[in-house]
């Protein structure tokens, strides 16, 4: 456990000297969301009925931006091989490096779709189901990119790769997420939703550490 | 099955297979398409496009095995480090892609006359879909690596990962009320379509796996003969 805290102090403080990247993300996001209303037009009833749907694609896509550079950077300069090397199990290390992605990227997400949902004119009802299904999907999208990152990991153009391999096997979490927050909107029963995505996430954080700890061993050696 | 596994000793069964596979795979489809075509009755209801059948339904039966045998290989690959394993996973994705885009092409001519749209967002079309990304991320994954070695170690990994789609799709007909009509054939009691309808369907699908297994030689030799060009130049230069 103590190795399992340094290794996340570690990442949280490489992050922190190079806070620009987190912001980047956080930005785009915005920006992202902030392009729909422009898009589509500033209706409000229509910018409320498609509110859930704008945030949560955008979420995705902002994950998409940061996640190939989970594993990148000690890839690069070989700390990666040392962490394989270590007795200390290499999926918990993983565990670490995806709970340290979620909590800077996932995370800041989470925090700033309030605001953009009153931007958005999103139903008064609908606030909390989508911070539930932030809370509950950004990790499990953090944990399944982990296995993306690991397995795009030194190709060309891993960025772009990464999105075409995980967003087909991320989209129940689109699905699920929306369909909670358009039904509290209509004041619906959101619990199966719910009860699904917290599947989906307990179901990852078992498998994914493991499936991404098996790939960088078996791409790095 | 490991002594198969030898390039030289596929190459000269491989031979040996091809011209009867491709031959059956060509007698199998044309009367399969002609019983399809002249020889079976319209159906009651859908009239004469329940015909589209016969390509659909079997092109859809192979998108769904083709990605699973692709996922045997990748994990045979990952498991024996068998390169013949690599070979035929690298060659099973495109042909997979093309049938399913089959699937999904002739699925969109079917429905428009059918349901009066050419798409829905229903679990079957969209898994099927899904699918179909799965194995353009696999192909685009392959060959994305310097190293080739590595570009098959990451897209068997791939390959593995993305086999939960596979029963999602195939179940997806009974676990979600959708438009895609159930499974008529892969039921417990008797398959619910009749005699006339099922031969050419049967011989089509025949004939699609015959034409599968072809394709898949075809192909593999050439990979393996590229493999030896190359060995061959770099012997040269060295």
């Amino acid at each position: 456990m103590k190795k399992f805290l340094a290794l996340v102090q570690r990442d949280l403080i490489l992050v922190y000297r190079s806070a620009n990247d987190a912001w980047v993300v956080l930005f785009f996001f915005v920006i992202a969301v902030t392009l729909f209303p422009l898009g589509i037009g500033p209706d409000p009833s229509v910018l409320q009925q498609f509110s859930g749907g704008i945030i949560w694609i955008c979420a995705l896509l902002s994950a998409m931006l940061s996640l190939d550079g989970v594993f990148q950077s000690d890839f690069d300069d070989g700390s990666l091989d040392q962490m394989i090397l270590t007795s200390y199990p290499l999926e918990l290390l993983v565990l670490g490096k995806c709970f340290v992605h979620w909590l800077t990227t996932g995370f800041p997400i989470l925090l700033i779709s309030p605001v953009l949902a009153t931007m958005l004119n999103m139903n008064l009802d609908s606030y909390s189901t989508l911070l539930i299904t932030m809370l509950l999907g950004t990790p499990t999208i953090s944990l399944m990119g982990g296995v993306g990152a690991a397995l795009v990991l030194g190709s060309r153009l891993s960025g772009v790769l990464i999105s075409l391999i995980i967003l087909p096997l991320i989209i129940p979490i689109l699905i699920f997420s929306v369909a909670a927050i358009n039904a509290s909107g209509e004041g619906m029963e959101i619990s199966s939703a719910v009860k699904l995505l917290g599947a989906l996430l307990i179901i990852s954080s078992v498998f994914c550490p493991w499936a991404t700890a098996a790939t960088l061993r078996n791409l790095t050696y | 099955m490991h002594k198969f596994a030898n390039p030289a000793q596929f190459t000269k069964i491989a031979s040996r297979v091809l011209p009867w596979t491709s031959s059956f795979a060509a007698v199998c489809s044309l009367f399969g398409l002609y019983f399809g075509i002249f020889d079976s009755p319209a159906d009651y209801q859908q009239g004469e496009t329940v015909r589209i059948m016969y390509v659909h339904v079997p092109a859809a039966w192979m998108s769904l095995f083709i990605y699973s045998l692709m996922a045997a290989a990748s994990a045979s690959f990952l498991i024996w480090k068998h390169s013949l394993a690599d070979i035929a996973a690298r060659s099973l994705a495109p042909i997979g892609a093309a049938f399913t885009a089959i699937t999904l092409i002739t699925g969109a001519l079917w429905g428009q006359p059918m349901w009066g749209t050419w798409w829905v967002w229903d679990a079957r079309l969209t898994s099927v879909l899904v699918l179909f990304f799965l194995y353009l991320g696999y192909m685009a994954l392959v060959n994305a690596f310097d190293d080739p070695e590595k570009g098959s170690k990451a897209a068997a990994g791939l390959a593995l990962i993305g086999f939960v789609n596979v029963p999602i799709i195939k179940f997806s007909v009974d676990w979600w009320n959708t438009l895609h009509q159930p499974a008529s054939l892969s039921r417990l009691d008797a398959p619910a379509i009749d005699i006339s309808m099922l031969t050419p369907l049967l011989l089509m699908a025949l004939g699609f796996k015959l034409l599968l297994i072809s394709i898949l030689i075809i192909k593999m030799r050439t990979i393996l003969i590229e493999k030896r060009i190359e060995a061959k130049q770099l012997l040269k230069s060295g």
